[in-house]
């Protein structure tokens, strides 16, 4: 475990962990998007690589990847975006979410030499289960890199125990059935899951998939160690991308102000 | 020869194959594999698949030797296996059936299922209809405006169906689109795919519903020649159902086996849906495969004239057995495969059906490679009516 991941474990905050996509509307929106996420006190950074199919992802993140496309960022790009963020300051951990055709293609290996030269902590890989992930994990760990695992409320419960007992960075845990996307109802059940994924867990337990209010961030703050904020979070930079463009200060404070009204006050 | 260990128990064809979805939808592929496993060795249940394709679908379809065409081409003869004459115009629903029944016998109320062409979404729609299910059929916004009548057949048999506006508003978008709403809706939903792709046991299920045509096509042809097995057996491969179930028993015994793929306006330009002879190892829908796409690993979109065949992947086997060189996979241009359906018209009196029409292309030229003493044959996957609108676009100013 590295030191930004000892800092991100040993918080004893609510954590904050948002998803934006590599490359939406440009590389350099990208970095001040990040450093005003670590402003604004997330505690670690999910970088989506766009992707021409993204089977876990709905609209919203598809539009962000259609962007990222369009700016010609691919999987190499975005980890070497880490390299720079790293310069402008940025210290939390930086997970790579990508599906797994992009890193059939680059390589595993050279993702991992790419990954340590650039200052990336984890990688996510949505399309890639447990039941497919041995050699990856273990290349991972190998190489310090964290593999982050997700579990789902149809996660049998002898695999949600060994998952979540192997997880390293955090565990992923997915809050409602279907592709990510902004949610306003929850699963039934929901805090039963978690406990079990925390019982068995020896890192942070995030829960993800349909945030997008305050209201529901703290429905979930006595069963869990955090929350991840995608898709309301990217349709936030999807409305101020001509502004983005333009006259990013501006954009930047607009997104900032978001953040403030979206956050609980003590995870900021 | 290895191929009757394939695939193993982590549903691997050789490196082929496998599960990459995401984790909500694991459990419902282990749930499906331990259904079908259980279906299949239920003598029950394959007594009914069995009475179903008899005296639903109208099998066995009949293997009808092609004389005036084999006689105009020259070299072997021609043996035609007629899935053309299934209920609904082709192969598709042998696998709607087998599916459809496996989902009551699981106790699903609700299928999903994706669409190109239409003919899987029709076969979908149809099975729904026969067993009281509900259908939901995703179909790609480009390929909705393309087949006009077969999106009017899904609705009349009371199917509904959704556009799919994401990426390329193709068959692999439709696709991906099913995928995602299978992942929301997987307690109560089973998705029917239409082809030998997509994650295990997907693959192997759907071989398992077509290999009817293999069998059929093994016990006609030797009956008819005592005892003896056919010289080639050509079909072609779009995701390659039609082509796993033919080649299903042959596999094993020494019968030259051949997957014809759409070469497009050739497979030197960048119009073609030649997976196996052009793409290269990737992840397409949930399955390790050979694939069409960059050096990136954007997947990018074939193109065939026939819709069937326009997919930038190809099922999990159909790589192994390239890899293997068990069965031969060759390309077969709109131009060639458009002219052998105009051949099939005249010389036999049957208009078949685009994606066909490229495996009957590719048997013409091997047959003349053959002696006269020899047989081909071809899987007649489909009729043509289907594809009357697309012929009168291109060819309809030589009949007026
Ligand atoms: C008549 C016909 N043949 C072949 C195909 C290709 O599918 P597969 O390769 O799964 O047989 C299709 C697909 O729509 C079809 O309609």
């Amino acid at each position: 475990m590295n030191k930004r991941w000892e800092v991100f474990q040993n918080s004893s905050d609510y954590r904050f962990v948002p998803y934006i996509m590599a490359g939406d509307p440009s590389e350099e929106a990208t970095i001040e998007l990040s450093l005003a996420l670590e402003e604004c006190g997330a505690a670690a950074l999910e970088l989506g690589v766009p992707y021409s199919d993204p089977l876990a992802d709905g609209p919203v993140i598809q539009r962000a990847g259609m962007r990222g496309l369009a700016q010609k960022v691919n999987l190499e790009k975005t980890i070497e975006l880490v390299s720079t963020l790293r310069k402008r300051g940025l210290e939390i951990p930086v997970i790579i979410f990508t599906y797994y055709n992009l890193l059939l293609q680059l390589g595993e290996n050279r993702f991992l030499q790419l990954a340590e030269e650039n200052g990336v902590d984890g990688i996510l890989v949505p399309d890639l289960p447990y039941e497919e992930s041995g050699y990856l994990q273990e290349m991972c760990s190998q190489n310090n890199l964290a593999l982050i695992s997700l579990v789902s409320p149809t996660t049998r419960e002898e695999k949600l125990v060994k998952i979540s007992s192997e997880a390293e960075g955090f565990l992923y845990c997915i809050s409602s059935l279907g592709v990510t996307g902004i949610r306003s109802e929850f699963r039934d059940g929901l805090d039963e899951f978690l406990r079990a994924a925390k019982a068995n867990s020896h890192v942070p337990v995030l829960v993800g998939f349909g945030l997008s209010q305050r209201e529901q961030i703290h429905q979930f703050e006595n069963s869990s160690d955090g929350f991840i904020i995608g898709s309301a979070i990217v349709k936030k930079i999807e409305e101020l991308e001509d502004e983005l463009l333009t006259n990013r200060e501006e954009a930047i404070k607009t997104f900032k102000a978001y953040l403030e009204s979206l956050l609980p006050v003590y995870s900021r | 020869m290895t191929t009757a260990t394939v695939p193993d128990h982590r549903g691997r064809y050789g490196v082929f194959g496998g599960k990459y979805v995401p984790e909500t939808i694991m459990f419902a592929l282990e749930e499906l594999e331990a259904a079908f496993n259980e279906a299949i060795n239920d003598k029950e249940f394959n007594e009914l698949f069995q009475k179903e394709l008899a005296i639903y679908s109208g099998r066995p379809t009949p293997l009808t030797k092609a004389e005036r065409l084999s006689e105009t081409n020259g070299g072997a003869s021609i043996y035609l296996k007629r899935e053309d004459l299934n209920h609904t115009g082709a192969h598709k629903i042998n696998n709607a059936i087998g599916q459809a029944l496996l989902a009551v016998r699981m106790g699903k109320k609700k299928i999903i299922a994706e669409t190109g062409a239409g003919q899987h979404g029709v076969a979908a729609a149809t099975v729904a209809a026969k067993y009281g299910l509900s259908c939901k059929v995703y179909m790609g916004k480009e390929d909705i405006r393309r087949q006009a009548l077969n999106v009017f057949r899904m609705k009349l048999l009371g199917a509904e169906v959704i556009e799919v506006t994401s990426g390329s508003q193709t068959l692999k978008d439709a696709t991906n689109e099913a995928i995602r709403e299978w992942v929301a809706s997987v307690e109560d939903t089973f998705y029917l795919i239409g082809s030998a792709v997509g994650p295990y046991p997907y693959p192997k299920m759907v071989k398992q519903f077509q290999q009817v045509i293999g069998h059929e096509t093994q016990s006609q042809f030797t009956q008819e020649h005592g005892g003896k097995l056919p010289d080639a057996v050509v079909a072609c491969v779009g995701g390659g159902s039609n082509a796993i179930g033919m080649f299903a028993p042959f596999i094993e015994k020494d019968v030259p086996l051949f997957g014809v793929e759409a070469a497009g306006l050739g497979v030197d330009t960048d119009q073609h849906a030649a997976t196996l002879s052009k793409g290269s190892k990737g992840v397409i829908h949930g399955s390790l495969t050979k694939l069409l796409q960059t050096n990136e690993g954007q997947i990018t979109e074939p193109y065939s004239i026939s819709a069937g065949l326009d997919y930038p992947g190809i099922g999990p086997e159909h790589a192994y057995l390239h890899e293997t060189e068990r069965v031969k996979y060759e390309a077969v241009t709109d131009k060639e495969a458009l002219e052998a359906l105009k051949q099939l018209c005249v010389t036999e009196g049957i208009l078949c059906a685009l994606e066909s029409a490229h495996a009957v292309a590719y048997s013409l030229t091997l047959a003349r490679s053959m002696n006269k003493d020899q047989a081909v044959v071809v899987c007649l996957s489909g009729r043509g009516d289907k594809d009357v609108h697309t012929l009168m676009d291109k060819e309809g100013g030589e009949y007026r």
